[in-house]
């Protein structure tokens, strides 16, 4: 149990102290990688939730695919690699944002505002129970499961992709 | 969990890990006489019996080398990027199978397959990061390269590793191996098979797909800035990877460790054989990978973008749909896959004629393809002919 807290915190520090120095830096290139570890740490709590599918996903696509497609792009701009000017004008407006989002999350955790959240605590779903990848594969095809917003999203997909082809293609 | 069953896990792990690397010596010396031979050469012959200690000594070399981080390097970066680039090879062995044992493999983790795609998915963010931290324009373009060649060979190398999945229906690798008892899948999808082996070479960056180190044209591609040790780490982090597509080729669709005289979790005996069985598959593979690069020229970039996504492509989304078809044609007509619960117990000759089908299946789409793109590249040929007889 003990490994389990020090493996939360771990992915804590991770998906947080990533999350800040992605803000903070002043150079593109490693903003994105500590987006990188941010999204990392995210895996990590899916591991620790018993969602092995969902973490491998979640390293495959976000770190696998779209990270590495935000470098590429932000390594085509090399000058802007290195910005020292700090250009977010909004800062103590986001702040606040973010604050009063925190503190409505935490407050929605730990006093029953928006109903009861006992289940959190106890009579939690194990994983040998639900969460194998043949269920969740399953409930994105079934009827009674999510095979609308699953083609929903997959038509959106590739509707970005044939804009993004028809964007770039060179005029004839 | 004590404190010393920690250490204990962790002095597991650590040599565990170190095996992948060790591998890499003997490997370099199988490469550099393979290439020699096929060269007309006689390779490395002066350090040891037939120059077997030629590799030690080269990495001893490399260690003993002066560290230099060139002025103008983003250091960190510069000095994560080897680590991660081994570490990537290192996370893959944590699900692979290495013997007929439940005590021979890492973790037998339910997503096994899905686990060594997201982890091999960090290569190519160490790559990057090596071109993009060395301030150098080659390593640069070296690592726009990389993007564009890993990430599109991801593509076909993920559809064809759906079908072993498809067949076995598990994505843990040791599931796959023993649902092939009674049949090895590379009779049922020997298309996958080889779209795989072609992904994989690309995804290693090796002839005639190594254009992310194109000496000619790049001097030597993103680890130009490297040297000693860190350039070594990248060196055997590509050896070991390609080792490990061997070991995942023979797992996948050579049964792994299956063979005649072995049990799971039998003997010790029994253990030994099934590790020398898939050694000597995934040997083979390595050795077709190392003829093939020593024997083909460098493809062009436009070649190796057309050749991923206007033919491997488009044929491993028709060799999948068409085996999915195929699957549950034979299973509703009583004979196929399903039938058979568990599949390992199914023995060759019931898994013969859901075989003999699938591969027909494959011999139809093969047939389609060689038709349709031989047309194709026949009619191309003939006008750049005609353009050639005009001037």
């Amino acid at each position: 149990m003990i490994a389990q807290y020090i493996a939360f915190g771990v992915f804590a520090a991770a998906t947080l102290g990533g999350a800040v120095a992605l803000v903070w830096s002043r150079n593109l290139v490693h903003s994105a990688l500590y987006l990188i570890l941010s999204l990392f740490g995210t895996a990590g709590f899916f591991v620790l939730l018993s969602a092995p599918f969902l973490a491998a996903i979640q390293v495959l696509v976000y770190i696998g695919a779209i990270a590495i497609l935000f470098i590429f792009a932000v390594m085509l701009t090399r000058s802007l690699t290195n910005i020292t000017d700090l250009f977010n004008r909004q800062m103590w407006v986001g702040a606040l944002t973010g604050g009063l989002l925190f503190i409505t999350v935490l407050v929605g955790i730990i006093l029953p505002v928006w109903g009861p959240n006992g289940s959190l605590a106890e009579g939690l779903p194990r994983s040998v129970d639900v969460a194998t990848t043949r269920d969740i594969g399953l409930q994105l095809v079934s009827g009674n499961g999510y095979v609308l917003p699953f083609e929903l999203a997959s038509i959106l997909l590739t509707a970005a992709m044939i804009g993004a082809i028809v964007i770039a293609r060179e005029s004839e | 969990m004590t404190a010393l069953e920690f250490l204990g896990l962790l002095l597991i792990v650590a040599g565990f890990s170190t095996l992948p690397l060790l591998l890499a010596v003997p490997l370099i010396w199988v490469e550099r006489k393979v290439a020699a031979r096929i060269q007309d050469r006689f390779g490395p012959n002066r350090v040891g019996p037939y120059g077997l200690i030629q590799p030690i000594a080269d990495a001893i070399k490399l260690i003993t080398k002066e560290d230099i981080t060139p002025a103008g390097t983003d250091k960190f970066v510069y000095n994560l990027a080897p680590i991660l680039s081994v570490a990537s090879v290192v996370l893959m062995w944590a699900a692979i199978p290495l013997g007929p044992n439940q005590s021979l493999i890492g973790v037998d983790l339910e997503i096994g397959v899905l686990y060594i795609i997201a982890v091999a998915s960090l290569g190519t963010l160490a790559v990057m990061m090596a071109g993009w931290s060395s301030n150098n324009k080659y390593a640069l373009l070296g690592a726009f390269r990389v993007v564009a060649q890993l990430v599109s060979y991801e593509v076909p190398l993920v559809l064809s590793l759906l079908i072993p999945v498809l067949f076995a229906g598990s994505l843990s690798l040791q599931d796959i191996i023993i649902a092939q008892h009674g049949m090895w899948f590379i009779l049922m999808a020997p298309l996958a098979m080889l779209i795989f082996f072609v992904s994989a070479q690309a995804e290693t960056g090796r002839a005639p797909f190594d254009l992310l180190e194109a000496e000619s044209e790049l001097v030597a591609g993103f680890n130009i800035e490297y040297s000693g040790m860190k350039f070594g780490l990248f060196f055997a982090g590509e050896f070991a990877h390609v080792a490990t597509n061997g070991f995942l080729i023979a797992h996948l669709f050579l049964g792994g460790w299956q063979g005649p005289g072995v049990t799971f979790n039998g003997p010790w005996w029994s253990t030994l054989l099934g590790i020398f069985y898939f050694v000597l598959k995934a040997s083979i593979f390595y050795f077709m990978s190392l003829l093939l690069r020593n024997s083909v020229p460098r493809v062009r970039i436009d070649q190796l973008m057309d050749f991923n996504w206007k033919f491997l492509v488009p044929i491993s989304i028709g060799n999948l749909v068409m085996t999915a078809f195929l699957v549950m044609i034979t299973n509703a007509a009583g004979f196929g896959l399903a039938s058979y619960q568990p599949l390992s117990e199914a023995t060759f000759f019931e898994l013969l004629p859901v075989t003999l089908v699938l591969f027909l299946g494959n011999v139809v789409v093969l047939a389609v393809i060689v038709g349709t793109f031989g047309r194709q590249l026949r009619e191309e040929r003939l006008t750049v002919e005609a353009v050639a007889a005009g001037d």
